[in-house]
């Protein structure tokens, strides 16, 4: 190591800054698809762990506590590998047309972060006091209507913070989908590493870019909880 | 059906690796990484927390970064960059359980390390004060006052990383280390055809281990919530 050539010519231009640029391209792309997709997924899981009717609310709360408690990477090899035992054909099919690697990645993180999500949301659905659901109900509205017009709109936007952190965390997850062979930042680090031996440049670079982006979501929540949610700077 | 039978067959192999005859491996070795792992951050992550709020802005703004950073990235890199490191440090070959155990200290003890602070500054400053006014210096105020009352409120979120800590050992697959990820990955690479039921299998198998850590931290927080009402 302390005779080791430094070369950062390498991977500040030409074909391997090419690679290390394309994998960033890919992590946003797996990030802020599955993130969009586990937010849907997550509201319906969130709707239905708060539901009255006893076995959706269990279901929901199985799905929550089962995804929470076991390791994203055994759910990628889960999806990846067995998709094609649990999926119906024509979804393995229209999987393997576009670009399967990449399908299968983001199912995985689309279930694992939408239980995080779910609990984030239901935690801000909790801090809405409950007459607000009791208005909506005496006037006439049904319980998921209340849901949709009354408490998630009021609910969302407290959760909007923990969403945000919960996206940084998807983009730090994201780098799993390399053992799987999604051609993302960290797995074109490590290709750039196996090509040259540059394997000091190529992880300093992939971690400059991954504190990058934590920067700015760090920066993005604070900004959104001083001016939007607390505009008058009350404690 | 069959593919049960393949677990079946493979059941010691899961559980232990090949354990009398070679290496110890499978959960018995999931559970090791993330016991030793959780030791080691607990101290690490104990020590960078009490540097994290230090008085002293020289000791605590480059803890404060190497912290933050240390929460930036994924764990993965952490893993690549031990790799790498490790050897050139210790100037001969280290083994794999080596890195990842030192990975996962180090990303964990970042983590820890905001639970300590938050841990603390749950301690009314008037303990402090109260310590500092009956002549104590101010590292036995926080030894002998602060932190055994602020420990205590800690141990829920410490359970908590600690089942953190069992799901991400489950990246040691990516440097080799045969804990349970990585042995049904050979089950599957040798039988080729029941991805489903062997990841289905492993999946139930962490989720009885972390779920069960899971409820004993529920319970512990129950019961400090009770002792607190009182």
């Amino acid at each position: 190591m302390f005779n080791y050539q430094f070369d950062w010519a390498i991977i500040t231009s030409g074909q391997y800054f090419e690679w290390l640029v394309s994998g960033l391209k890919i992590t946003i792309q797996l990030s802020t698809v599955s993130i969009a997709l586990s937010f849907i997924l997550g509201l319906l899981i969130a709707v239905m762990r708060m539901s009255n009717v006893a076995p959706v609310r269990w279901f929901a709360h199985s799905y929550l506590e089962f995804f929470r408690n076991t390791p994203l990477l055994v759910q990628i090899f889960f999806w990846y590998f067995g998709s094609y035992q649990v999926l119906p054909e024509s979804v393995n099919e229209w999987m393997y047309e576009h670009n399967f690697e990449f399908v299968s990645a983001v199912i995985a993180l689309t279930i694992y972060t939408s239980a995080f999500i779910a609990e984030d949301i239901r935690s801000g659905v909790r801090s809405i006091p409950k007459e607000q659901m009791e208005a909506a109900r005496s006037s006439g509205f049904s319980y998921l209507r209340s849901m949709q017009y009354i408490i998630l709109p009021q609910a969302v936007r407290i959760t909007i913070p923990p969403l945000i952190n919960q996206f940084l965390n998807l983009a730090k997850n994201s780098s799993l989908a390399m053992t799987i062979g999604v051609a993302e930042l960290t797995y074109q680090a490590r290709q750039v590493e196996s090509y040259t031996f540059k394997g000091f440049e190529a992880f300093t670079a992939a971690t400059l870019v991954y504190l990058a982006i934590s920067l700015v979501i760090t920066a993005l929540v604070t900004l959104y909880s001083k001016k939007i949610l607390n505009p008058i700077g009350m404690r | 059906m069959e593919g049960f039978q393949v677990i079946w067959d493979n059941i010691a192999h899961f559980m232990i690796g090949r354990y009398p005859s070679g290496p110890l491996g499978g959960l018995a070795l999931t559970f090791m990484l993330a016991l030793i792992s959780c030791i080691l951050s607990f101290f690490g992550g104990l020590i960078m927390g009490l540097l994290c709020i230090s008085n002293n802005r020289v000791i605590r703004y480059p803890t404060l970064a190497v912290v933050n950073a240390i929460r930036g990235i994924p764990l993965l890199m952490v893993i690549f960059w031990m790799y790498f490191l490790l050897p050139a440090i210790m100037k001969r070959p280290t083994p794999e359980s080596w890195t990842v155990i030192a990975a996962l200290t180090i990303f964990t003890s970042a983590y820890m390390s905001q639970i300590v602070q938050a841990g603390i500054e749950g301690i009314p400053r008037g303990q402090t004060e109260a310590g500092l006014s009956t002549g104590l210096p101010a590292w036995k105020a926080m030894v002998y006052i602060v932190l055994p009352q602020g420990l205590r409120n800690m141990i829920p979120s410490f359970v908590n990383q600690f089942v953190s800590l069992i799901k991400d050992t489950s990246l040691a697959f990516i440097v080799g280390v045969s804990e349970l990820t990585h042995v049904a990955t050979q089950v599957n690479n040798r039988t080729m055809i029941y991805p489903a039921e062997i990841f289905a299998f492993i999946s139930i198998i962490y989720f009885i281990l972390c779920f069960a850590f899971t409820s004993l931290s529920r319970w512990i927080e129950e019961k400090l919530a009770w002792r607190k009402a009182i």
